[in-house]
């Protein structure tokens, strides 16, 4: 295999961890809290993906959408239960249940589905294309594909439409945005909604490119998609996605070069270093307190 | 009926009571001043009317309506805004995103064009800056943009929280003529502020509290010969 291959197969990577990174980092910049149990909605997902395609037979389209309305109940109802309560506790408490929350979905999946491992079966049936003596697969293509029209997407949708706008509002300043008639609440729910339902789109096509899953499935690329969002910089849209290409490609170049047991700590000394010279990561907003 | 009507008002912060029972109207059209010192409960009294606090008990009534218990992002389709304190722009956004989220609430997109309009008539500022990030802007300019995006939603009572806090003169100066200004339009007005000089000298009436209660009311103007005010707050 070529670089060039490596390094499709590495934004093919990278791709699904900018789509989990969104669900991180936009609920960071709503909520200003780190939802742990993000890596494990993208469980529940590939479970429903297989649960509805696999056993059911239904259709890959129709399955994933099935996961999506899963998922994003899902998210919905955790913030709801787990984390609205605790809107003016402190943020170690919000993080202890996030922790609590992730642990309750990988036992409840454990209890439903059992630890043995599920060979997944792909979403995508399509060989792919050979172009030039170089050989993409089909998942890898569609990924990408899917996280350009994604990013596309939630860029426009948060620039020229009234919910976005309103969770740029909340972003930035709850008590404001609530003076201005924005409903906080709802916004904050709309933001998991969409991040869950990311999740169920990230679980199908990486549980299609590493067709192992089990109820521990989510939290490996939700730790290293986490990792993407802090790289690029946490709270920005166009963050997650430099922030996940770029650790996909450093983990699939490490793997094939340096060696494949030590690619996940290059990966995070990457993180380090870049943290050190830039601690809001590769975009994050420097804040300025203007008085 | 009052534009604003405030019942006995109680609101606890954790176990410090910040406001101990306090009552007071608000006429259409009026200018009404809230002074005090630091700590007095005059940011509660605002955040409480505007919902963003709500009161261990007591009341608060907008234009006959019990809005005590209505969420805060529901009271500003009622007609009433509340500029903060600190101006609290949005400054990631533009000095037109901003505008425009002061009248998130409102739908008729033509209508909400014609309030802009009207905004950047009073603030030519803005207008010339439209672009730029609220962040850029000096405290004087963000005032001005906190203002603006308050009128955005057309409020028929507006609370303003220190508006002058921090500024130079001029932009002190310049504040005070916009409220005036804004009062002209119709548009009542219920004003906090340290410069109780200022404030006293452009309201109709005021209110002056002390830890909590309101311990002196009347006439603007009577309430600026008055020798204990005099003393406490206006450094004479």
């Amino acid at each position: 295999m070529g670089f060039l291959t490596y390094l499709i197969n590495g934004l093919s990577l990278g791709s699904i961890y900018a789509i989990i990174a969104l669900g991180y980092t936009m609920v960071y910049g709503i909520a200003k809290m780190l939802n742990f149990a993000h890596g494990d909605v993208i469980m529940i997902g590939s479970y429903a993906v297989f649960m509805t395609m696999a056993n059911s037979g239904l259709p890959a389209v129709v399955s994933i959408i099935i996961a999506i309305v899963i998922c994003t109940a899902l998210g919905v109802i955790i913030e709801k239960i787990a984390y609205k309560p605790l809107r003016k506790a402190t943020n170690l408490a919000v993080l202890i249940t996030a922790i609590g929350v992730s642990y309750f979905l990988q036992n409840m999946a454990l209890l439903i589905f059992g630890s043995n491992p599920i060979v997944f079966k792909s979403v995508i049936n399509w060989k792919g294309i050979t172009v030039a003596g170089l050989t993409i697969s089909g998942i890898t293509i569609i990924t990408i594909v899917t996280c350009i029209i994604i990013m596309l997407v939630l860029t426009w949708f948060v620039k020229n439409t009234k919910p976005g706008q309103a969770m740029r509002a909340v972003s930035e300043d709850k008590d404001a945005a609530s003076l201005m008639g924005i409903n906080v609440n709802a916004t904050i729910s709309l933001t998991f909604a969409i991040g869950s339902g990311l999740a169920a789109i990230a679980g199908a096509l990486y549980c299609s490119a590493y067709p192992t899953l089990t109820p521990y499935t989510g939290s490996m690329p939700g730790i290293k998609a986490f990792t993407a969002a802090v790289f690029g910089g946490i709270g920005s849209i166009p963050g997650a996605l430099i922030g996940g290409l770029l650790l996909g490609v450093i983990e699939i170049l490490g793997k094939a070069y340096i060696s494949s047991q030590l690619s996940d700590a290059i990966v995070f000394i990457v993180l380090i270093i870049v943290l050190l010279v830039k601690p809001a990561g590769i975009l994050g907003k420097t804040i300025h307190e203007k008085v | 009926m009052a534009m604003l009507e405030v019942k006995d008002l109680v609101v606890n912060y954790g176990v410090i009571q910040a406001l101990k029972g306090i009552s007071f109207e608000v006429e259409e059209g009026e200018i009404i001043a809230l002074i005090g010192a630091n700590g007095a409960g005059k940011t509660t009294t605002l955040q409480t009317i505007s919902g963003m606090l709500s009161p261990k008990s007591g009341s608060v009534l907008l234009e006959g309506t019990d809005i005590t218990k209505v969420p805060g992002h529901k009271i500003v389709t009622m007609g009433l805004a509340h500029v903060p304190e600190g101006r609290r722009v949005f400054a990631q956004l533009t000095v037109l995103e901003n505008l425009k989220m002061g009248a998130y609430t409102r739908s008729d997109k033509a209508e909400i064009a014609k309030t802009l309009e009207t905004v950047f008539t009073s603030f030519p500022r803005l207008k010339e800056r439209q672009n730029q990030l609220a962040g850029t802007l000096s405290g004087g300019e963000q005032q001005m943009l906190a203002m603006g995006r308050a009128l955005m939603s057309k409020p028929r009572i507006i609370l303003m929280d220190e508006p002058s806090m921090g500024l130079s003169p001029i932009f002190v100066e310049e504040i005070f003529n916009i409220i005036k200004s804004v009062s002209a339009t119709g548009t009542t007005v219920l004003l906090v502020e340290q410069n109780a000089k200022k404030a006293l000298a452009i309201a109709s009436r005021a209110y002056v509290l002390e830890t909590g209660n309101i311990v002196l009311s009347g006439d603007a103007r009577e309430l600026m010969d008055d020798p204990s005010i005099k003393k406490a707050y206006l450094g004479e």
